[in-house]
């Protein structure tokens, strides 16, 4: 009994959700029971809507909300021990933890399917893996990495985090917040059961009429993708609400801190552009379930129509998971460069014209999709314009590590690594914004390269960064240094030996989501998988890191990194209210070096070991 | 998190709580446009203006009327919410559903008839029975929340002036799903 009682909203919520599942399925079969035979898809559909309801209710949000709506007195689930993150638990820390373990969980299992798929591309030929089972996995490891790089920020750190850096106490709607996680567990069991229904070969695009025409397990991903939307679309609404009303007394617009601002912009398009995706999945299942006409020409739809909506949204996601990792980014080097955001109030302008700009650029991915030629050039023009204000970003991360005083931490050397990266990724992005050059680089393994350079080169070392350096005061313990500077050693120069060589097959031509290609690039590919395995094993090492710490490292004191952000106030980790008595912000977060000046008054009894961060700049 | 750490902050006073649902529920209407700005895009793209016929103009202005009458009687729950009328909140919520229902029965029979002229296999179809179903979901999950509010009401919640947010919530929402019907009208029934 006492090995289950932690479990057991997780077991209550597996019941309800087969409930749940059993009552929608039934209702399904009745419907199309009426007009003929009970059809499959349906059955499958509406099973799951019931089974979500279930788990979520199961979970808590029974007892936490709607025990409410029939007017009784809701209850939290909220405890002073690790039980509570086995069910619905308010309390910010204790989601962005959950958001976080869980989505280094699927990026050690993405990022396995990504070994898979190498394997089966070291020799030219098929080796193990027949088309269909490399397109399963090839899918998997493509939304499986989407949700990693839009959800570990957004949802991990941006909720451990913004609360802290702005002095609150918690984010503005804490229950919708706990929903948002809760309802990706569902996601993660519906994309593991989609082998079992026959997996989906469709990428993580789901373009028509292949999504329309595949196996079950093509339904399954499209509604795995459609809940992950519904989460990130209420993540946003939590954080820009949290921001605009819960900044402590005397925070200012202006004296946010850099990080505070990217999330608010990701979470600008997090809470808008997603409904245009949900929109073009709904159209998608729509077509498959009920046999409408929305893709299908030959009952008056057009497949291009949803290449529009699934990249209005998909283009400015891109933003959603880079622009908090510019926030680590900047945030990272400013307090390991001891110097001050540089050019802050101009980085700000250009995070806000990213967001309005990633709505006008999405076409550049339909140049050879059969779109009016017409249209070419202004979305060729609205793409390089992008870069100007992502231009500026970069700048000011420069600006900052010039002539700073580096401290060459584990995070910092992750930093500088997106820095160098993300030039990469930019520089290669020129060549698929403008039409000619694309045209022949389309659908190439220099796709894939510039990709992984600004997601996995940027966004993944990135929040490798911020993992490193928030990890104290998530955990109260500090990381292994020695084994983090080795793990970024090993990762920084793997990863790039993995990725730079395939700028080069796909400028000989070697295709993107193929199992197979031309013999004159067996050597070339051999290569790049020997080093993937090495960047692989990296990730142990860092997992190794990340546990045994935990468990064994030494306890961390308040403010290790003598910060001056509101986050390293209070203690490691914080207390549930965060800071015993509210912070009075009054001076500019990143003032590092300017005599006498202060980001907060916190009392001591805040729980700051060092007293205020002022006057501990190290190496001054 | 501790009582008197929430006063001080002052984030936790009912009249800031207000604030804070306030926005968030607007920032939700922002939100769902966007599904519905994804739908109505889709019928100019794949159909341009092109209208059939058959559609039954008498029903979709009858219904349209309904609905506009129903944002009326929710404004008036709404007030006497805040007045803590609680009988005349009561009335107006129950007028409301009634009025909803209506619409719902008035767009069940459209479908009916749209079935013989464009099921939803076909070009037009496809747009109609979408926009319709999603926006017909929207009114049956406002309808479930007045249900709960008027059973709520019904014992005593929203009796005074600080505690009727969730009558005006659903009220704002109930005008949203308004105004959605207002664009969705035309865009189905009106341009050619
Ligand atoms: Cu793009």
């Amino acid at each position: 009994m006492s090995f289950i009682s932690p479990f057991r909203f997780v077991i209550r919520a597996l019941v309800f959700a087969t409930i749940g599942f059993i009552i929608g399925s039934l209702l399904a079969s009745l419907i199309t029971g009426a007009t003929g035979e009970p059809a499959e898809e349906p059955m499958l559909a509406l099973g799951y809507a019931g089974a979500l309801i279930g788990w979520l209710l199961g979970i808590g949000v029974w007892d936490v909300w709607a025990r409410e709506w029939i007017g009784l007195q809701p209850r939290s689930l909220n405890a002073q021990s690790w039980h509570q993150y086995f069910r619905f638990s308010t309390d910010h820390k204790v989601i962005g933890t959950q958001y976080l373990v869980t989505f280094v969980v699927v990026l050690l299992l993405a990022g396995f399917l990504a070994m898979v798929l190498r394997v089966e591309l070291a020799q030219p030929g098929i080796a193990f893996l027949s088309d269909q089972n490399y397109n399963t996995v090839m899918s998997l490891h493509g939304i499986m990495m989407i949700a990693v790089a839009v959800a570990t920020i957004i949802g991990g750190f941006a909720n451990f985090g913004v609360p802290l850096l702005i002095g609150a106490d918690d984010v503005a709607f804490p229950r919708i917040n706990a929903l948002s996680y809760w309802i990706i567990p569902p996601v993660a069991i519906l994309l593991l059961l989609t082998p079992l229904f026959g997996g989906f070969d469709t990428g993580w695009t789901a373009y028509p009429p292949l999504s329309t025409l595949g196996s079950s397990g093509t339904l399954l991903f499209l509604l795995a993708f459609l809940t992950f939307g519904l989460s990130s679309i209420l993540g946003g609404l939590n954080f820009l609400a949290t921001i605009v009303f819960l900044r402590a007394p005397g925070m200012g617009w202006s004296r946010m801190p850099i990080f505070v601002w990217s999330v608010f912009c990701a979470a600008l398009i997090s809470l808008t552009a997603t409904q245009f995706v949900a929109a073009g999945l709904l159209m998608v299942m729509l077509d498959r379930v009920v046999g409408m006409g929305f893709f299908d020409s030959n009952r008056g739809g057009d497949a291009l129509l949803f290449e529009h909506i699934f990249w209005f949204y998909s283009h400015p996601a891109v933003y959603i998971m880079i622009l908090p990792a510019f926030g680590i980014l900047l945030e990272v080097l400013s307090h390991f460069a001891r110097k001050p955001v540089y050019a802050y109030r101009w980085v700000v302008a250009s995070m806000f014209s990213i967001v309005l700009i990633s709505f006008i650029v999405w076409a550049h991915h339909l140049y050879t999709s059969g779109m009016p030629d017409f249209l070419h050039i202004p979305f060729m023009v609205t793409t390089e314009l992008i870069s100007i204000p992502t231009g500026v970003i970069f700048l000011s991360a420069l600006g900052i590590i010039w002539r700073g005083r580096l401290w060459l931490t584990t995070p910092m050397l992750f930093a500088l690594a997106v820095v160098f990266n993300f030039l990469i990724g930019g520089i290669t992005g020129i060549f698929l914004a403008d039409v000619p050059t694309d045209i022949h680089l389309q659908d190439t393994y220099f796709v894939v390269a510039h990709f992984h350079y600004t997601i996995m080169g940027g966004e993944i070392f990135a929040i490798m960064a911020g993992i490193y350096y928030w990890y104290p005061k998530i955990t109260g313990r500090m990381y292994n240094e020695r084994q983090g500077r080795l793990h970024f050693w090993w990762m920084f120069i793997s990863y790039n030996a993995t990725f730079l060589p395939m700028f080069w097959t796909g400028v000989w031509g070697m295709n993107r989501r193929v199992a197979d290609y031309t013999d004159n690039l067996a050597d070339l590919n051999l290569i790049i998988t020997g080093i993937s395995f090495v960047m692989g094993a990296s990730f142990l090492l860092f997992v190794y890191n990340m546990v045994s710490s935990s468990i064994r490292g030494p306890v961390a004191e308040a403010n290790p990194w003598r910060a001056r952000t509101l986050e390293w106030q209070t203690s490691s980790p914080p207390p549930e209210e965060n800071f015993t008595t509210p912070p009075q912000v009054v001076g500019d977060p990143y003032d590092y070096g300017v005599p006498d000046s202060v980001h907060a008054v916190v009392s001591p009894s805040g729980g700051s070991s060092d007293g205020p961060a002022e006057g501990a700049d190290r190496g001054a | 998190m501790t009582t008197e750490h929430a006063v001080e902050h002052g984030i936790h006073s009912p009249e800031m709580r207000v604030k804070i649902n306030r926005i968030g529920l607007w920032l939700f209407i922002l939100s769902d446009a966007f599904f519905f700005v994804a739908l109505i895009s889709s019928r100019f793209y794949l159909h341009g203006t092109y209208r059939p016929d058959d559609l039954n103009q008498a029903l979709g202005l009858g219904v349209s009327i309904v609905l506009l009458l129903s944002s009326l009687t929710v404004y008036r729950a709404e007030v006497a919410a805040s007045y803590g009328d609680r009988a005349a909140t009561q009335r107006n919520i129950l007028f409301t559903i009634g009025l909803g229902l209506l619409f719902a029965v008035g767009v069940g029979y459209e479908w009916y008839e749209a079935f013989s002229h464009f099921p939803p296999s076909t070009g037009f179809g496809t747009i109609f029975f979408t926009l319709t179903g999603v926006h017909a979901t929207h009114v049956f999950s406002g309808l479930i929340v007045l249900g709960f509010l008027w059973w709520l009401n019904r014992r005593g919640k929203y009796s005074s002036e600080e505690t009727y947010w969730p009558v005006e919530g659903a009220a704002k929402y109930w005008h949203f799903v308004d105004v959605a019907w207002v664009l969705i009208y035309p865009t189905l029934y009106l341009v050619s």
